[in-house]
């Protein structure tokens, strides 16, 4: 299969050496279709954004990819850059983030809001760290090789407290933070696990303009200097057209629309379905979509 | 509340206050009249007569009266003010408080080390007997089991409601190995321990993809069925008569008894029962010591503060990686290896056991002993064990009250009265617990108290 992709020349860049690889994914709810036949790839380095209306199955996408979901049918690899492969549909959720080592974020945050912001940084290194203290048993006893370690995981914490700016809170519960932090919160605990895949649900999603722009700095930064690849759900089109460098449009569970930003604008379709229309403009998309078809046939 | 308000802003409003005394009068005359005033009694010809008690259903309505409105015109604006006050000034722990938390823990343990030492130089070894057994010991043991089950609980968020379960295995492992196989305690002590682990492991397995509610009727079950077997297992367990002549506790070889091998003989002093008990203090209090430092090592490990996040978040635990069977799994052994711990010291010191002594009373002392306290806070499971158990055997020390009640006055039957009554208080008072707040398990600059309000009680 690896073969055939690699000697296969690619048409677009993120088909070239993904870092995920959807392939027919349906994911079936009884008699309702959620996610129908959905193939796409995220290429490696790269923002993805994946859009589209409410209810679309942008998430629940998202839920088959961290393992949340088993999908009906379909297929999700997962290839590391040192060329470890992971089939995610066959794994349950925790080795997901564990092995196959993609991070996620929630729509609503589910930061640990009883527990300091550094113990929420922590509680993400938490495998490593297991390691490192013998599974317990040599922590219990207090040898020194888990205190470097954990030293280490606290240094770890600092860095990305220090890249979202939390610093100052560090030893604050996690539920004490205004909005806008829990959400930078959430993607630098998620970060501390150090992903190779990063999804990340409405990331922007009640933030104001202002933070919405460092949000964007802190994704473009991360993509930079960790060589993480981003997969993000958002409606906020400021976010997506600025910082994606690939877009994916779903509606009703089914792909209308898979390219670079500006050609998902142009996209008649994608117009439609995303950004609405008025009733009276129906007729008058129709008409240009049934052009488009028409022009697509001859 | 609405004449509460306005008596807040202008100082006692009299007329409503007398109104409204005069209506709870009202209410209670409509309840206590037929209750109370009425009674039957059958005659010396089996015939029921009515008896009135008039006299006694005014007395109590003129309390009702009377305590409603100095309730109104007194309590209500006094607690008024104090909330005010309270609210205006911003929460922050006085220099004395901030003390009494961090020198707390060390004193009480100081303390506990010496209790037995300053009973007997107060009363002498005889009468030291009672206060270093029903007081000292049993208050130990159930601190012991309060902190096993605070792991569970407290810091895991699962409410389980069988934990006797463990209590008992641990009990009848030490009983039954001891009895029928000659083992020592010590060697017992951690068998017991594990294999209540493995029954944790075992019950755990099937019930850990449950969730709040039915996890507890669940486990509520496993300990039903623990005991029901321990009943209707006669062949092993004998039953209801429960297995009697259990081997007591060595010291280190040197039996507490009048042979001539024997602790006191040894060691050329008078014979004395007291020395078996001063002991047996001694050793349940480095059981439950141990449990403290395991429990406190604990959470600042990865599976610690895995627990915690467990109890704030399940899914985001498992978006992270965390494998949360296992980590469940662990909490429900380690909970279950100190009730077995506690079980076989328990044993070992009754010298009988019988499925009387594990019945679903227990498990509710123990959970309540556990969220009395503050959920995953040690010190506050401590005070409330002392509470609960000392305040029971407190009550076995009122007789003096006779005097006063007559001899029919038993305030032993009262227990469960003053033992609902104090709960409600403190739900009222202290919802989350003695101790309401969480300590952080590690910091970067400075260690804060969580607000109470913030941690979460755990679904499942």
């Amino acid at each position: 299969m690896s073969e055939l992709l690699q000697t296969a020349p690619a048409a677009l860049p993120w088909e070239n050496n993904p870092v995920l690889a959807v392939e027919h994914v349906f994911m079936r709810f009884g008699g309702l279709i959620a996610v129908n036949d959905l193939s796409f790839s995220v290429g490696r380095g790269d923002i993805t954004a994946l859009i589209g209306p409410n209810g679309a199955g942008k998430t629940t996408v998202f839920n088959c990819i961290t393992g949340f979901y088993k999908p009906t049918q379909g297929m999700l690899r997962l290839q590391h850059a040192s060329g470890a492969t992971f089939l995610l549909e066959r794994m349950p959720d925790f080795r997901i983030s564990a092995k196959a080592r993609v991070a996620r974020t929630f729509q609503n945050i589910r930061l640990f809001s009883g527990m300091t912001v550094l113990e929420n940084l922590l509680v993400a290194q938490h495998n490593p760290l297991m390691l490192a203290s013998g599974m317990t048993v040599l922590g219990i006893l207090g040898l020194p090789g888990y205190r470097r370690a954990e030293h280490e995981a606290v240094e770890r914490a600092k860095y990305w407290l220090e890249r979202t700016g939390l610093t100052p809170r560090a030893d604050d519960p996690a539920g004490d933070l205004p909005y806008g932090a829990q959400r930078r919160l959430e993607i630098a605990r998620a970060m501390c696990t150090g992903p190779e895949l990063l999804c990340l649900d409405e990331p922007a999603a009640g933030l104001n303009p202002r933070e919405s722009a460092e949000l964007n700095a802190l994704l473009l930064g991360i993509r930079e200097t960790e060589k993480t690849s981003l997969l993000l759900i958002e409606h906020d089109m400021s976010v997506v057209m600025e910082i994606s460098d690939h877009v994916i449009v779903l509606e009703y569970g089914t792909k209308i629309a898979d390219g670079t930003p500006p050609e998902v604008r142009n996209d008649p379709r994608v117009i439609a379905a995303y950004l609405g229309v008025d009733d009276r403009e129906v007729e008058v998309v129709e008409e240009r979509l049934d052009q488009i078809v028409e022009g697509a046939a001859t | 509340m609405a004449a509460d308000d306005t008596a807040n802003k202008h100082g006692p409003d009299i007329a409503a206050a007398v109104k409204d005394a005069l209506l709870s009068g009202l209410v209670a005359l409509a309840l206590f009249g037929p209750l109370i005033g009425l009674r039957t009694e059958q005659n010396m010809r089996n015939e029921l007569v009515i008896q009135s008690r008039w006299g006694l259903v005014a007395a109590i309505i003129a309390v009702i009266v009377i305590g409603r409105f100095l309730m109104l015109t007194l309590v209500s604006p006094a607690l008024a003010r104090r909330r005010e006050r309270v609210s205006a000034t911003p929460e922050h722990p006085s220099a004395l408080r901030q003390a009494l938390g961090k020198w707390f823990a060390p004193a009480s343990i100081a303390f506990l080390f010496l209790y037995p030492i300053l009973i007997v130089s107060l009363l002498g070894f005889q009468g030291s007997l009672k206060w270093v057994d029903n007081f000292g010991i049993q208050i130990l043991i159930y601190v012991m089991l309060g902190w096993g089950l605070n792991i569970v609980v407290g810091l895991a968020g699962l409410l389980d409601l069988g934990y006797v379960a463990f209590y008992a295995v641990g009990a009848y492992s030490y009983a039954l190995l001891s009895s029928h196989f000659g083992l020592s305690f010590w060697i017992l002590l951690p068998m017991a321990g594990i294999f209540a682990a493995l029954w944790g492991i075992m019950l755990g397995f099937p019930v850990l993809r449950l969730r709040g509610d039915y996890l507890a009727i669940v486990t509520l079950a496993f300990g039903e069925i623990i005991r029901l077997v321990l009943i209707n297992f006669r062949e092993l367990t004998n039953g209801s008569a429960g297995i009697s002549s259990i081997p007591k506790v060595t010291l280190f070889g040197i039996p507490f008894d009048a042979s001539p091998g024997g602790f006191a003989k040894m060691f050329d002093l008078p014979l004395s029962s007291a020395y078996y008990k001063i002991f047996l203090y001694y050793l349940i209090l480095l059981l439950a010591l141990l449990t403290a430092f395991v429990t406190i090592r604990l959470r600042k490990l990865p599976v610690g503060r895995a627990w915690e996040a467990l109890r704030e978040d399940e899914i985001a635990c498992r978006s992270l990686g965390i494998n949360t069977t296992n980590t469940k799994l662990t909490a429900f052994a380690l909970g279950a290896l100190f009730a077995g711990f506690a079980g076989s010291f328990f044993a070992a010191r009754q010298g009988f056991v019988s499925p009387e002594s594990f019945t679903f009373m227990e498990s509710a002392i123990i959970v309540a002993i556990v969220v009395l306290g503050g959920m995953g806070s040690m010190v506050g499971v401590a005070l409330a064990a002392v509470a609960m158990i000392g305040g029971t055997e407190l009550l076995r020390e009122l007789a003096f009250l006779k005097t006063i009640f007559g001899d029919n006055f038993n305030p032993d039957q009262f227990r469960m009265l003053i033992f609902g009554l104090a709960m409600v208080g403190i739900m009222i008072w202290k919802p989350r617990g003695f101790v309401s707040s969480r300590e952080p398990t590690i910091f970067l600059a400075e260690k804060k108290a969580i607000s109470g309000s913030l941690v979460k009680e755990g679904h499942g």
